[in-house]
């Protein structure tokens, strides 16, 4: 696979890990009510969609950025790639 | 029909006339007690124990290609029980024993052979983490056997013993373990079940759990409505789709797993090894080809094959290993989708939904628990209790800490 990184161009998966699902990004409140609830469903359970997937890869071998790649689980291919941060900031957290 | 010597002399006498589909293709019935989800060899096995061991004659297989067709059909095929956990080793030690008599058990030749398995150490550390692993096999019943490197070299000379980074230092055996005929082991669970009158029905797939009230009252299918009081889900790869049916996320990730055979060889190995410096298993298999596989490939997957980065690993694991394996020419490899549990560790065990049971999260360790899993599903499925040695195996046990996490690298299921 070939991850089109936003400011690297094009780089072979295997200098990326990955790490899992990029609603990894939402992490619970620690102080909420339900938060033993919550972390127990972040920690845990995971959507495992067969199609489309956002997902977090780490540029391990290159810049050392997280990405937020959106790819199609059944056929591997890559329609979206975004610097984490950006998608963080984009869902309202600060960095 | 029943399979001996007297028959195979028999039919070679009358000219192979009177050999018979070994099941029926029925069509599916309104109503069944119990339906199982998936034709693969966990879903066929516990139809076999549900209908010889339970007593459960009112059952149905919906597979939705042919059955066996799945990870049943593209695995390692090794077979062996050494865990170290508590939760996890009486039950692959129950299933060790289920495998030793399974021929008989089935009348059917599954190619059981128990030539035994080796995984060799590098370090001090690891011998340490060897022992222990060792005694827990021992005090659970099962084999083990620590061997120093120069007995290792007797019985493996051609390994590469002096390699300046990862010299092998020794190895821990289980003699009673090693491979099985996969295709042959869900054709074996099929006939029987089917001896037994459940009905294994192919080409039919679950589209839909029917659930009111919070009761799951039976499957859509491509073939209608079945009916059923109590509903199985084995289809491990899959598990995430069919139980996202009933609305339920699953801790739980399908990657893919890649294996390799290359072309047939003269008989060299003469048993199950596996590297300690790095993930590579291989063994030979009857036909002659060596039969080996490494690591997942690490990125959530549903399609049946995997990228070039993990082949390089695997072949430099097995190049590091056992340098005559590069002499070798690749015939054949695939992908296989896996459940990749939070743990490490699969789940036999009821759901929030009533009359709907969950199997999966096998990893890529399902083949070996085959039989023991069919066996506790079936237990769960009839009596509604868990089987004695699958208490372990709650899904709720990542709510409540009590993760069997043979590995200890925590709910990163790529890395189990």
């Amino acid at each position: 696979m070939i991850i089109n990184h936003p400011l690297l161009g094009p780089r072979d998966a295997s200098e990326f890990t990955y790490l899992g699902d990029a609603s990894l990004i939402d992490r619970p409140d620690w102080q909420a009510e339900n938060a033993s609830e919550a972390f127990y469903e972040y920690g845990y359970l995971r959507d495992n969609p067969a199609g489309e997937h956002q997902e977090l890869w780490y540029h391990e071998a290159g810049d050392r950025s997280w990405l937020v790649v959106t790819r199609n689980t059944l056929t591997h291919e890559i329609s979206k790639v975004e610097l984490a941060r950006d998608v963080a900031r984009a869902r309202g957290r600060s960095k | 029909m029943r399979y001996s010597g007297f028959r195979v002399i028999k039919e070679a006498l009358t000219g192979h006339k009177g050999w018979k589909p070994v099941w029926r293709e029925p069509e599916p019935k309104p109503h069944y007690d119990i339906v199982v989800i998936g034709g693969g060899g966990h879903g066929l096995a516990t139809a076999h124990y549900l209908s010889k061991v339970y007593g459960q004659r009112n059952v149905a297989v919906v597979e939705k290609g042919w059955i066996g067709g799945g990870n049943v059909g593209r695995n390692t095929t090794i077979v062996r029980s050494n865990y170290m956990l508590d939760g996890n080793e009486p039950f692959y030690e129950f299933s060790m024993k289920l495998w030793e008599g399974l021929e008989q058990d089935l009348n059917y030749n599954a190619m059981m052979s128990q030539r035994g398995i080796i995984n060799l150490f590098h370090t001090d550390g690891q011998r340490d983490a060897y022992i222990r692993r060792g005694n827990a096999m021992i005090l659970n019943g099962a084999d083990a056997e620590l061997l120093d490197a120069d007995q290792v070299r007797n019985e493996h000379p051609y390994l590469n013993f002096d390699d300046a980074r990862f010299p092998i230092k020794g190895g821990l055996v289980q003699r009673r373990a090693g491979t099985a005929r996969h295709d042959a082991v869900a054709w074996g669970f099929a006939r029987s079940a089917d001896m037994y009158g459940v009905d294994i029905i192919q080409n039919c797939e679950v589209t839909g759990l029917r659930i009111e009230s919070g009761k799951c009252l039976g499957v859509e299918t491509t073939k209608g409505f079945i009916g059923a009081n109590k509903v199985g889900c084995a289809v491990a790869g899959s598990s995430g789709r069919v139980m996202s049916m009933a609305g339920m996320r699953l801790p739980i990730e399908s990657h893919v797993l890649q294996a390799f055979v290359s072309e047939g060889l003269k008989p060299v190995l003469p048993s199950v090894i596996t590297y300690g410096a790095g993930h590579f298993y291989v063994s030979q298999s009857d036909k002659g080809g060596l039969v080996f596989g490494g690591d997942i490939d690490g990125y959530n997957t549903y399609a049946q094959r995997g990228n070039l980065p993990v082949v390089e690993d695997v072949c430099e694991g097995g190049m590091a290993l056992m340098p005559m394996i590069g002499r070798a020419r690749l015939l054949r490899m695939w992908g296989g989708v896996m459940d990749m549990s939070m743990d490490g560790s699969p789940i036999i065990d009821r759901t929030p939904v009533e009359g709907l049971y969950f199997n999966g999260g096998w990893c890529y360790g399902g083949f070996k628990a085959t039989p023991a899993s069919g066996h506790c599903f079936a237990h769960l499925l009839a009596r509604d209790e868990p089987h004695p040695v699958a208490t372990a195996y709650r899904l709720d046990r990542f709510r409540t800490g009590r993760t069997i996490d043979e590995k200890g690298v925590g709910n990163q299921p790529n890395l189990h």
